[in-house]
């Protein structure tokens, strides 16, 4: 027999998919490209929940402008945090970076809880639900989902069409001598932050649809994130975006056949099993 | 054209480069002879400040060096062609071009130095869309020659293009040398390969151990006693 609720989990597993591939994107070109990882990235998404959700309901900026601002104030964000905590210990020992932006974690957790204190916060827009035959379908997922497709092609686009991110590309590859090709590295690894930061204030604008803000929700998809990162391997761009939408059915399938919790469970297991597998990665070379 | 006056450089505490100095006219092809590690390649660095010297200076057309950053040496019409080619292995040929155009001035002119690199090497063009990563190494040299054209430069560096190839390969690029020297670039070119250098290049300076020991005409060079004992076991 048909089962109707299995195909409505299997497409919400889709929609799933779609944002954390966006998160995982971030994540993955500034470790592919600057050899860093950003242990506080769900933190920057975060503090973009927030941006959206004070200029929107207390200075009744419209919900684009409130976005817009968003995703530029993350991206900078993301430049300061590349400037100011990161150059200081590129080409130091490797523990430094996880540990510097595990502190700027800790800071923007506490600063988050000291400034707004712990309440949860929610930006109030009721969005519709879509029905289609008889599955019912979150608006904002589907929204989410179409964003952060676009997002990925737009970043695609750049990547493979421009020079500069051609240079993001390249220096991944061979940094040592980005100068003779008239690159500036540090140039690079600014704009590759900001881009990075600029994605996490998309997913935040997406996330604020349908989740409240507090200041430990990080800690809700920030793990996942990381998880999705390290099963498409680390900085590999298309292995994190397979990575996002294998773990989404699993969160969203699993959740339904069994309960919800256990779709995490599910979806870690493979994760572990995964790393016994294919500790490098799904694609790894 | 170029001008390296006094010249010294290392790494760390350690010394490569003793107050060397050569010049290099405008339509010359000159070269650098020298067994490994005699500090060829520092030499090349130093002059596209991948590092930078402990004391003199590299001069460009009038122009000190030492206060351009090294992203904009590219621009002052210098185009360095590193040892063991250094293609990006996986871009594509095309996109490894497209980052030697990097440059506004190069990216103006990109389709035209484009077609004027795949006229000099058909097989580039055939190979385009493949991973530079993935070709032959007489093909990733050719390929890294052309990304160094693609930024329109006046004077092109070299570093052992012939190191690692077959023979055949060998005189392949040898006689490509030959065609870009007759296009109108200016070469300077380092080589252990140093009979069939001497061939190519109207001058040369041999550097041994961070020193320039003996320079002049190649007919000159090759006719030393000293170099045809040492490096030619004649
Ligand atoms: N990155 C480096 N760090 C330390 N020493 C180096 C480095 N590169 C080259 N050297 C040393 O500098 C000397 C000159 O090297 P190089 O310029 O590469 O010589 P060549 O190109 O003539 O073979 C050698 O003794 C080499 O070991
Ligand atoms: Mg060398």
């Amino acid at each position: 027999m048909f089962d109707s609720f299995l195909l409505e989990s299997i497409i919400n597993g889709l929609l799933l998919g779609g944002v954390l591939a966006l998160l995982a994107l971030g994540l993955n070109l500034v470790f592919g490209v600057i050899d860093v990882v950003w242990i506080c990235y769900a933190e920057l998404v975060m503090v973009g929940m927030y941006a959206i959700f004070f200029l929107y309901v207390y200075y009744e900026v419209p919900l684009a402008g409130a976005i817009a601002a968003a995703v530029l104030g993350v991206a900078l964000l993301g430049m300061i945090l590349h400037r100011f905590v990161i150059e200081p210990v590129l080409g130091t020992a490797p523990i430094n970076q996880l540990l510097v932006t595990g502190g700027v974690l800790f800071f923007l957790q506490a600063a988050a809880t000291l400034a707004f204190g712990i309440e949860f916060r929610n930006i109030g827009i009721r969005m519709p639900v879509v029905e289609f035959g008889d599955m019912f379908f979150s608006f904002a997922r589907i929204l989410a989902f179409a964003t952060a497709l676009v997002g990925v092609l737009l970043l695609w686009l750049f990547l493979t069409r421009t020079y500069l991110g051609t240079a993001i590309r390249a220096i991944s590859q061979d940094r040592e001598i980005m100068p003779l090709m008239g690159v500036d590295p540090r140039r690079i690894y600014l704009i590759t932050s900001a881009i990075g930061g600029g994605m996490a204030g998309v997913a935040a604008s997406l996330l604020v649809l349908q989740y409240d803000v507090h200041p430990a929700i990080g800690l809700s998809f920030g793990p996942i994130t990381f998880m999705v990162c390290v099963m498409g391997g680390l900085g590999n761009m298309l292995g994190g975006f397979v990575a996002a939408f294998i773990f989404a059915q699993f969160i969203s399938v699993g959740g339904y056949l069994f309960q919800i919790e256990w779709g995490y469970v599910i979806a870690f297991c493979f994760f572990i099993a995964m790393m016994f597998v294919r500790p490098k990665g799904l694609f790894s070379r | 054209m170029l001008e390296v006056r006094n010249v010294s450089a290392g790494y760390g505490s350690f010394r490569a480069l003793f107050d060397v100095s050569l010049e290099v006219r405008a339509g010359e092809a000159v070269g650098v002879i020298g067994p490994n590690g005699a500090g060829k390649t520092t030499l090349l660095r130093v002059i596209s400040k991948i590092i930078a010297p402990t004391s003199g200076s590299v001069v460009m057309e009038g122009q000190d060096l030492s206060r351009v950053p090294a992203h904009r040496v590219v621009e002052m019409g210098i185009a360095h062609v590193p040892e063991h080619r250094r293609l990006f292995p996986r871009l594509t040929v095309e996109e490894n071009l497209r980052m030697g155009a990097f440059h506004p001035e190069a990216r103006r002119r990109h389709a035209e130095r484009l077609d004027f690199v795949y006229e000099l090497f058909p097989r580039m063009k055939e190979r385009r869309l493949q991973m530079a990563g993935t070709m032959s190494g007489g093909e990733q040299q050719m390929c890294a020659i052309g990304r160094g054209l693609m930024s329109g430069p006046k004077l092109l560096l070299l570093d052992e293009p012939s190191a690692g190839l077959a023979p055949v390969i060998v005189q392949q690029v040898f006689s490509l040398v030959r065609r870009i020297r007759a296009e109108g670039y200016t070469v300077l070119i380092v080589e252990q390969n140093i009979q069939q250098v001497l061939q190519v290049v109207d001058r040369a300076y041999l550097l041994e151990v961070g020193t320039i020991k003996q320079s002049g005409p190649s007919a000159e060079l090759l006719a030393s006693p000293e170099i045809r004992r040492a490096y030619l076991g004649l």
